[in-house]
């Protein structure tokens, strides 16, 4: 294929039918009509999907009373914020928040330390039997979690560390996944950087964290919003391990708030929800650039 | 080891750590080696202890009966016979695997079309739009999704079947019913997702490009001919991450069936994960539920190896 400098332009064969005169307007107008269309047809589904969060919103302001009568109120008229006071008195929803942020932030700062090492390790450094342990890091991806489950539990019970946040953190600080993708970045980085680092006299260490890590920062972004979007939102393995309410991080301290809330009062429960959003909407807004770009990238490879 | 080159003028002293010794380029391996392995102590250790080594651990303890208090007793394949005749287990895998299907199929599907659509917008905030309208979901956590949906499709309250009932649709008992259950986990667990796979098949389709796709249209291909015979085969490679990402993450539901209805009607929308979790943790039976953990793996391992074979047919690399 050719390539030129000239935008990309389709230029017209004379072998392709065309449309003439009136026949043209009305390809133009029909083509403007189904683009509209499209975009009419789009909206509809994105408001679909939008309409539960709106919803949430909108009846976590209404009085408890009323929250499930109908007509849905979808914009509220007398806002009720109430229900978010409510949210701390029901359950210890103040220690649920700080069980959540303790843990996902260590998950997620100790999967960036031992995955910057670990893929730092596997892109730069030679070590016999590097490329085997990297192909066994990379297998263990397809192990589910609950395939390990039973076994972790009986190792978290013998250190009596159950119903601590230490049983929900120090299991999930290796990661294979995060390896993985650090190790993509830190490939594209070339040698040359650490030659002439070794040239300056730094040692091993300084290369690491003064020169390659700051360079696989997309990476690093992409991991933690990945890592803190699963682990602030984990479910299973808390209802595994832990046992004490204020001990419970956020989705399951809104489990156990929505079971006895029955379908009473749900404004409650759905101010939780609002409420647990926030942190997690605030990392994804500082991160998206980078964890769309990253997501768009992967699908390439093949 | 004297046959290292010395690099400095004095004879090096004989012994380990002649090896470690500043200058010599075998020493300089040497420590390049245990730097390697430095840097990997974290990982490897931790994925011994709470990945590969559990994983064993679940292997052995599937041939064993286990109620954590008393010692535990070897029992071969009893637990894997008890599992061929339990109805409970054998139904919630059949669940799991039908849920499998229609969630992963309807998320392809839909994340497909929005992407090929949102594809065609100029406009940089409409697309801004639609990309973060259609993540959002991603940020809440499966039990929230969960409580929510179950909510909103609620039989009497809900207000889906408040707006079905302007269309003269009688009220659907969505968890209630043991048809419906699992319809309505699919609902969720799609509406929950979709947007993950969308992203995946923008990335993919910004990936084909502009040249091959005109040079179709010059050759007369309609839309709908251009879409099969090109675009699609061309984003195949997209769709098999996600359908393989898809059927790996979906053959493990759990959050939303529990949350949702516990499984219920009876057993209508109970996963496999689930009875995992109820044979291990409620039941105090240990060995049974490391049992069905491992017939789960197989099974996810052997779908993932169908679909890895099945894709010579239909993913086409450039």
């Amino acid at each position: 294929m050719a390539t030129t400098n000239s935008p990309i332009v389709p230029t017209l064969q004379s072998n392709v039918p065309r449309p003439q005169g009136i026949a043209a307007l009305r390809g133009r107008i029909g083509q403007r009509f189904d683009r509209r269309l499209q975009i009419g047809v789009l909206l509809l589904i994105s408001f679909i999907m939008l309409a539960p969060f709106v919803w949430v919103l909108a009846t976590s302001l209404r009085t408890p009373a009323q929250s499930f009568s109908l007509p849905p109120q979808w914009i509220p008229v007398n806002p009720d914020f109430s229900n978010y006071q409510q949210v701390f008195v029901k359950i210890p929803f103040w220690n649920q928040f700080l069980n959540s942020a303790i843990i996902t932030l260590s998950i997620v700062l100790g999967q960036l330390f031992t995955a910057a090492l670990a893929g730092y390790a596997f892109a730069h450094l030679k070590f016999p039997g590097k490329n085997l342990l990297f192909y066994l890091v990379l297998a263990t991806l397809m192990i589910p979690l609950q395939a390990t489950i039973i076994p972790v539990f009986m190792l978290i019970s013998q250190f009596k560390l159950n119903d601590t946040l230490f049983s929900l953190i120090l299991p999930a600080l290796p990661t294979a996944f995060g390896t993985f993708l650090l190790r993509q970045y830190f490939m594209q980085i070339p040698k040359e950087y650490e030659e002439s680092a070794m040239i300056d006299g730094a040692n091993q260490w300084q290369i690491f964290f003064r020169i390659y890590f700051p360079l696989v920062t997309p990476g690093l972004a992409i991991l933690s919003v990945l890592a803190f979007n699963a682990y602030w939102n984990e479910f299973f393995r808390p209802l595994i391990f832990m046992s004490t309410k204020a001990h419970f991080p956020i989705p399951l301290g809104l489990f156990d708030l929505q079971g006895y809330m029955g379908t009473g009062s749900i404004s409650v429960v759905l101010a939780g929800i609002v409420l647990s959003m926030i942190p997690v909407l605030i990392v994804y807004i500082f991160g998206q650039r980078y964890l769309i770009e990253g997501l768009m990238a992967g699908g390439l490879k093949g | 080891m004297a046959s290292a080159t010395h690099l400095s003028a004095t004879p090096a002293p004989l012994g380990p750590l002649a090896l470690l010794r500043e200058g010599t380029i075998a020493g300089i391996a040497r420590r390049r080696a245990l730097l390697g392995y430095l840097f990997l102590i974290p990982t490897i250790f931790g994925i011994l202890t709470f990945t590969a080594g559990p994983v064993l651990v679940s292997l052995g303890l599937s041939f064993f009966k286990w109620d954590v208090f008393s010692s535990p007793v070897f029992t071969g394949l009893d637990n894997y016979q008890r599992f061929l005749h339990d109805q409970q287990a054998l139904t919630s895998f059949g669940n799991t695997l039908k849920f499998v299907v229609m969630a992963v199929t309807v998320q392809i599907c839909l994340a497909l079309f929005l992407a090929l659509s949102i594809q065609r917008i100029t406009n940089r905030l409409l697309r801004y739009y639609f990309r973060t309208a259609f993540f959002l979901p991603i940020l809440m956590s499966g039990a929230s999704v969960s409580i929510t949906i179950a909510y909103l499709f609620n039989k009497d309250f809900g207000v889906v079947n408040y707006y079905l009932s302007f269309l003269h649709i009688a009220r659907i008992p969505w968890l209630t019913s043991s048809s419906w259950a699992l319809i309505t986990i699919v609902i969720a667990a799609v509406w929950h997702n979709v947007g993950f796979t969308l992203i995946l098949f923008i990335g993919g389709l910004a990936g084909i490009s502009q040249e091959v796709l005109e040079a179709a249209d010059l050759d007369g291909a309609r839309g709908w001919q251009r879409l099969r015979w090109v675009t699609l085969p061309l984003l195949s490679p997209t769709i098999f991450f996600a359908a393989v990402t898809g059927v790996i993450g979906a053959l493990q539901v759990f959050d939303e069936p529990y949350v949702m209805t516990r499984g219920g009607p009876g057993d209508a929308s109970r996963s496999a994960v689930m009875v995992v979790y109820q044979s291990a943790f409620q039941q105090q039976e240990l060995g049974y539920g490391s049992t069905v953990v491992v017939i789960l793996f197989i099974l996810i391992m052997l779908v993932t190896l169908i679909q890895f074979v099945g894709s010579r047919r239909w993913v086409f690399y450039q």
